[in-house]
């Protein structure tokens, strides 16, 4: 199984010079005795938009959580922007802050306003001035379009305007690569081309993405690679065209099959 | 799909005017239906509840107002025979001693130095909780630090200021009672909060000290706790250091409170979904700053009534001190009642009966405190 997810790899158009923002080798892991992730070999580019399907319960999550280390591997490297993930806290804390993540519930801080959310990290993870870090947030606030909602509580909020704070409370933290987990799943139909159209203005500006997302249209619009996931492997790896078009496994076909219609 | 459908005629056509709000019935006597009488088994209730204060409430106001005497010197003025009516509550008694209720043995020439020890907690208590009071940092410094120390100087004396030494022996009454609350409530938070973070470490030997702490101190009595504290502490102690008398029931008191306050934290630890935590590490915070940022002021918050609830359990219970010699409030009632010139049949009613009253005010407004805040909290922030 892992040759043919390696020759698909290879045939994609990877440019071997580039040093890859993240390199997992052979990475293993097991829940007690379920093993949720089986040899999985990815490279991502600098700058490439990767965006993950799969069904429920294949490891998609497991499978990038493991880059900023929510979740730790058993096997196999992982390599994040230079930095191998050990159990040494110092490396772990130095991904975190070059990885943002958004999540499927937002995970946003209730009892903190949104600008409060977004400058918490940045005063000190990185030890940014007070003025400077508020001032840097209210950037990103009006790139996703709620600078306004500021002095709000998140509690206040729509789920879409949410998920854009934290997607902007990520960015504050001028991260190199960003993981989405279903990031659309849990919002209403109207509010989720808000927060893609984020998303896609963020892949415009060359940001390194791995997206956990079903949203298809989001994946032929933006990805550079499409993988499709199932019981905890790497079944297929291609790009958007092909994918959809030609895709070249069973479980593949019968999964797009179920999706698209 | 064709469009001649008719329309339907459950379709509204034009836009209705609001509707007046339904007539909800006013006054008294609607009051009075809707929540006193409104079924039968609440009317039953209602009716029985209403006969127990009958029964419950003119002895009480009798006793404690009406046949009450107020003024007197002696115990003549509290026996009937001398009296020459029915007396009830002894008020008088209670005057007469009110200042060694308060200060108990201190100097009378030094009662000054816990009137200003008295000002100086009332200044820190309001600082810390009027949530409107300007620079409550600065509040939480002079509470936590600067009062600890000047309460020491005053309280105990010393040389370089020049106030006299007062052994704590002589300390008592309120002072004494305020004394082991505030020490046992400012411990008992910060420690409770380490017990239940060590609790939940991953670090094998930090959360096996912490659950063994916390369930051997749970699982004695508090008397048990200071009587242990009052007669082992000094042998665990190399023997040329001696630990005040006032200062090992403290110990006592601030343990046993911290266990407790540990459980109620961890319940509100237990409370916050993962996705804070992970919210929060993805951020790169560490672990102290995503708990002093992220965790506890939620979990705190969620725990409001149990921590209040833990504050007045340890308010009341600073009355065992007595039972390891120490002269708080009850202590000093308790000597005081067994006074021959005051001895008459109502003393102990009486002195018990003020006691109570004191207990009661600052258990009341510890719990209607912690209801204000509450609902502030909530206005604040909807989720
Ligand atoms: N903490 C855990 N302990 C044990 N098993 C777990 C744990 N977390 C996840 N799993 C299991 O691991 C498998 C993969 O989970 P994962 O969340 O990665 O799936 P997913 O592909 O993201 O699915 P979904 O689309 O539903 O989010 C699932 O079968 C799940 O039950
Ligand atoms: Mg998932």
């Amino acid at each position: 199984m892992a040759t043919t997810a390696n020759a698909i790899q290879t045939s994609a158009t990877v440019d071997p010079r580039a040093e890859p923002a993240v390199q997992m080798l052979g990475v293993n892991k097991w829940y007690g005795e379920f093993h949720v992730l089986r040899d999985i070999n990815l490279n991502v580019r600098r700058g490439e938009r990767i965006v993950i399907c799969g069904p429920s319960g294949s490891g998609k999550s497991t499978m990038i959580r493991c880059i900023n280390r929510l979740e730790e591997h058993q096997q196999g490297r992982i390599i994040v922007d230079g930095t191998e993930l050990t159990n040494d806290l110092k490396r772990i804390d130095e991904v975190r802050r070059e990885v943002g993540m958004v999540f499927q519930h937002f995970n946003l801080f209730p009892h903190l306003t949104i600008l409060e959310n977004c400058t918490l990290a940045p005063i000190w993870v990185k030890k940014m001035p007070k003025k400077d870090a508020e001032e840097v947030a209210m950037k990103y606030l009006t790139r996703v379009k709620i600078p306004e909602q500021a002095n709000k509580y998140p509690g206040q909020l729509s789920g879409g305007q949410q998920q854009r704070v934290a997607i902007a409370r990520s960015l504050c933290m001028s991260p190199k690569i960003m993981l989405f987990d279903e990031p659309t799943s849990a919002l209403d139909p109207e509010m989720v081309k808000e927060v893609l159209d984020t998303m896609v203005g963020l892949a415009e500006e060359g940001m390194t993405m791995l997206c956990v997302t079903h949203e298809m249209g989001f994946a032929r619009q933006v990805a550079d690679r499409v993988i499709f996931m199932d019981a905890g492997q790497i079944v297929e790896m291609n790009t958007p065209d092909a994918f959809f078009k030609n895709p070249q496994h069973e479980r593949t076909k019968l999964f797009l099959s179920q999706i698209l219609h | 799909m064709s469009s001649s459908v008719e329309t339907p005629v459950f379709i509204q056509t034009k836009s209705h005017e609001a509707l007046p709000p339904p007539n909800l019935a006013r006054g008294p006597i609607a009051w009075m239906r809707e929540n006193l009488f409104p079924s039968i088994p609440n009317t039953i209730l209602t009716l029985v509840v209403f006969y127990l204060l009958y029964v419950a409430i003119p002895p009480l106001v009798k006793f404690l107002f009406i046949d009450a005497v107020w003024t007197g010197t002696d115990r003549d003025a509290c026996r009937a025979e001398t009296a020459g009516h029915p007396v009830g509550a002894c008020w008088a008694f209670v005057w007469d001693k009110i200042n060694y209720f308060i200060y108990g043995s201190y100097p009378i020439t030094e009662r000054w130095r816990v009137d200003v020890w008295f000002v100086l907690l009332a200044i820190g208590v309001v600082w810390l909780l009027w949530l409107k009071a300007p620079r409550r940092d600065v509040g939480a410094v002079y509470f936590f630090i600067v009062f600890p120390v000047l309460s020491f100087i005053l309280l105990l004396g010393s040389d370089w200021v020049g106030l006299d030494h007062v052994p704590t022996g002589l300390w008592g009454g309120i002072l004494v009672t305020l004394i082991v609350a505030t020490v046992g409530i400012v411990f008992s938070l910060p420690f409770g909060i380490l017990l239940a973070l060590g609790r939940r470490s991953r670090l094998p030997i930090i959360r096996m000290a912490s659950v063994i702490f916390i369930e051997f101190v749970r699982g004695v009595p508090l008397i048990t706790v200071l009587i242990m504290a009052n007669t082992m502490l000094p042998l665990f102690l190399p023997g040329d250091i001696t630990i005040d008398r006032l200062a090992r029931p403290l110990v006592g008191v601030a343990l046993f409170a911290s266990a407790y306050m540990a459980e109620v934290v961890r319940g509100g630890l237990q409370a916050m979904p993962k996705g804070q935590y992970e919210g929060a590490m993805s951020l790169g915070l560490k672990y102290w700053q995503m708990m002093v940022f992220i965790i506890l002021p939620q979990a705190l918050r969620i725990v409001i009534p149990g921590i209040v609830n833990t504050f007045i359990g340890l308010f009341k219970d600073t009355s065992l001190v007595a039972i390891v010699g120490i002269f708080d409030l009850v202590k000093t009632i308790e000597a005081s009642r067994i006074d021959p010139s005051w001895s008459a049949p109502t003393i102990g009613y009486t002195g018990y009966a003020f006691a109570a009253f004191f207990y009661f005010i600052f258990c009341w407004g510890m719990s209607r405190y912690s209801l204000g805040v509450e609902r502030r909290l909530a206005a604040g922030q909807n989720r």
